[in-house]
């Protein structure tokens, strides 16, 4: 597939949403305002309005999807895939990102200072639901005076804030796309995210989510959560073609507690890469939204829910994803077939495991692309 | 069924024309093994059909994509496990059933899964197959099946009587029986059809409740 262009030099931007009188009502019965939210724009806005194609970031990503910052050359997380001729071909949409409410690279968030009290608000910060994050996206739509969007694209938990766009403003939705995404996590998925946690919230660093204030870092926990998750972002396969048993600048194993093998070197390196960039706290809250998330929780309410949802829908898998392996979106593509949706879905063969939805594998970029290229002739 | 319906958009194969003029406007149709999505597509802007497909093959997946189709990445040698009960009027089975691995399995999850069934395949009982394997003593290849035996798809070959058996054992009733002959058009009479067609089509209904078709 031809690699397109780049979308050169890009700005993060910041709306002003909501206000202390008129705050976001969160699903947990909470109010938050005002709130700020990061976002970053991609081509031009057609004078109708209508070529809008809105990016849902996953669990660690932020509003910077393509492109490079003025003064820095670190390309956005999705660069590859954005841009003239690219996946979201900016000669055809208008695309979007915002950095998810609790997150931490520049929305409000736990690290933001709580108007009430003058503080960072820690764990003083309301829980949010992946709804929650939608209601801001939306606000954020509004606030730029945008009525409808082409396409809303997620991969992962980005995935699952497409799907809820679809639920909650179908209105407002021309095509839903879910990659390597689920309705609902897994015991397993909990599990895993359960133990992240901990390993923050164990850490004497932690002081209860008031780190900052004690001018300290949680970073061997949230290091460490970084390190397990990482495992499972990628397939026994991938990590074995990549590392094997291959020892890290040694011959022969020590016989004692150093970083012997290849694997651990590269994850704690991952580790310690994450720490610089992630905020513990928004870590909390983000895999908490996560586990909360179930759009589906029985037969009626999936009635209830997709009723009025007129959109079609990409859903798209990873052979070597056991994260949210291909079962998972067969399990979304049957409620959606249940109740008559148009649905295409297509399961990539990989070995690259659930980080795949961000790399090179050339049959989910075209068909990704065909079907975004088609949204936009359709208009 | 009038003629007027026979008349099937000229982009179709011949087989798939045929399968085109049985399934009547507005109804909902899954189209398995649906290929590059040609004659779902048709029946979808023709025909008003609500129509799903299922595929196999990336790249064809890509063409029904492009189509703007509702299709899913699919083996249906596992089932249509995602395909909800009586979720629509015909199961279309284009020249595929022969290459799957459990026939009689497939169909029965197709009658779970629609009102009626659309099943077209090569007949193995067709007079130049049989006479190839009685003078030759090797396994027949011809247009309808080009393939040699050891890299063949089609390992569940069957007959016209094979399939009739099948029908009747499972409970099915054969609406509309359309006989192809070696050039892909219908025969007019089913004197001898058993060695004189290539291949046929079946709309077959499911159980005693569905509708006439």
């Amino acid at each position: 597939m031809a690699d397109g262009a780049s979308v050169g030099v890009v700005e993060t931007r910041f709306a002003e949403l909501f206000t202390a009188d008129a705050p976001l009502r969160l699903d947990s019965g909470a109010a938050l305002g005002p709130v700020t939210v990061a976002y970053e724009t991609y081509g031009t806005l057609a004078p109708e309005r209508d070529n809008v194609v809105l990016i849902c970031h996953a669990l660690t990503g932020d509003a910077h999807v393509a492109g490079v910052h003025a003064g820095s050359d670190k390309r956005g997380w999705w660069d590859a895939f954005v841009g003239p001729g690219r996946v979201f071909d900016t000669d055809r949409h208008f695309v979007l990102c915002s950095n998810v409410i609790a997150g931490c690279s520049g929305s409000t968030g736990p690290g933001s200072i709580n108007p009430e009290t003058g503080r960072i608000y820690g764990l003083d910060f309301p829980m949010v639901t992946t709804a929650d994050m939608v209601r801001a996206q939306r606000a954020l739509l509004d606030h730029l005076g945008i009525p409808r969007l082409r396409a809303v694209v997620g991969g992962s938990v980005g995935g699952m804030q497409a799907l809820q766009w679809a639920l909650d403003y179908p209105d407002r939705v021309g095509s839903c796309v879910v990659i390597a995404s689920t309705t609902r996590l897994s015991a397993q998925n909990i599990a895993f995210n359960a133990v992240s946690r901990q390993a923050i919230m164990s850490d004497p660093d932690f002081h209860d989510g008031r780190y900052s204030e004690h001018d300290a870092v949680p970073h061997r926990g949230l290091a460490t959560a970084r390190m397990m998750a990482h495992i499972t972002y990628l397939s026994e396969e991938g990590l074995q073609l990549k590392f094997g048993r291959n020892l890290q600048d040694r011959d022969r194993v020590s016989y004692g507690f150093d970083r012997d093998f290849a694997v651990e070197s590269y994850l704690h390196h991952q580790g310690s890469k994450f720490v610089r960039r992630f905020d513990a706290n928004t870590y909390l809250y983000l895999t908490k939204a996560m586990d909360y998330f179930d759009p589906f929780p029985d037969a009626e309410a999936a009635a209830r829910a997709l009723e009025p949802v007129t959109c079609d829908f990409l859903v798209c898998s990873f052979s070597s994803d056991w994260r949210f392996d291909s079962s998972r979106s067969m399990e979304l593509v049957e409620v959606l077939l249940r109740h008559d949706k148009h649905v295409a879905f297509q399961e990539f063969t990989t070995s690259l495991g659930h980080d795949a939805f961000l790399l090179d594998v050339p049959p989910y970029k075209a068909t990704l692309k065909a079907f975004l290229d088609r949204r936009a002739e359709a208009s | 069924m009038s003629e007027r319906d026979l008349a099937a958009p000229a982009e179709l194969r011949k087989d798939q024309r045929h399968v085109f003029a049985l399934i009547p406007e507005g109804a909902r149709v899954l189209d398995l093994g649906c290929g590059d999505g040609a004659l779902l597509a048709a029946l979808v802007s023709r025909r008003g059909v609500r129509g799903h497909g299922v595929e196999i093959d990336d790249d064809r997946m890509l063409d029904c994509i492009r189509r703007g189709l509702s299709v899913v990445h699919e083996d249906i040698d596992e089932g249509l496990a995602v395909h909800p009960d009586e979720s629509c009027d015909f199961v279309i089975l284009s020249q595929t059933l022969q290459a799957t691995r459990d026939p009689r399995r497939l169909l029965r999850e197709m009658s779970r899964v629609g009102r009626a069934s659309v099943v077209s395949f090569p007949n193995f009982g067709h007079w130049r197959v049989r006479l190839e394997l009685l003078f030759r003593g090797r396994m027949p290849k011809s247009r309808d099946l080009p393939y040699e035996w050891y890299e063949t798809p089609n390992i569940h070959l069957c007959t016209i009587a094979d399939f009739d058996d099948l029908v009747r054992d499972e409970g099915f009733v054969v609406r509309r029986r359309i006989l192809l002959n070696g050039r892909g058009n219908p025969m007019r009479t089913s004197i001898f059809a058993g060695w004189r067609a290539s291949g046929a089509i079946y709309l077959l209904q499911h159980g005693g409740d569905a509708r006439p078709t």
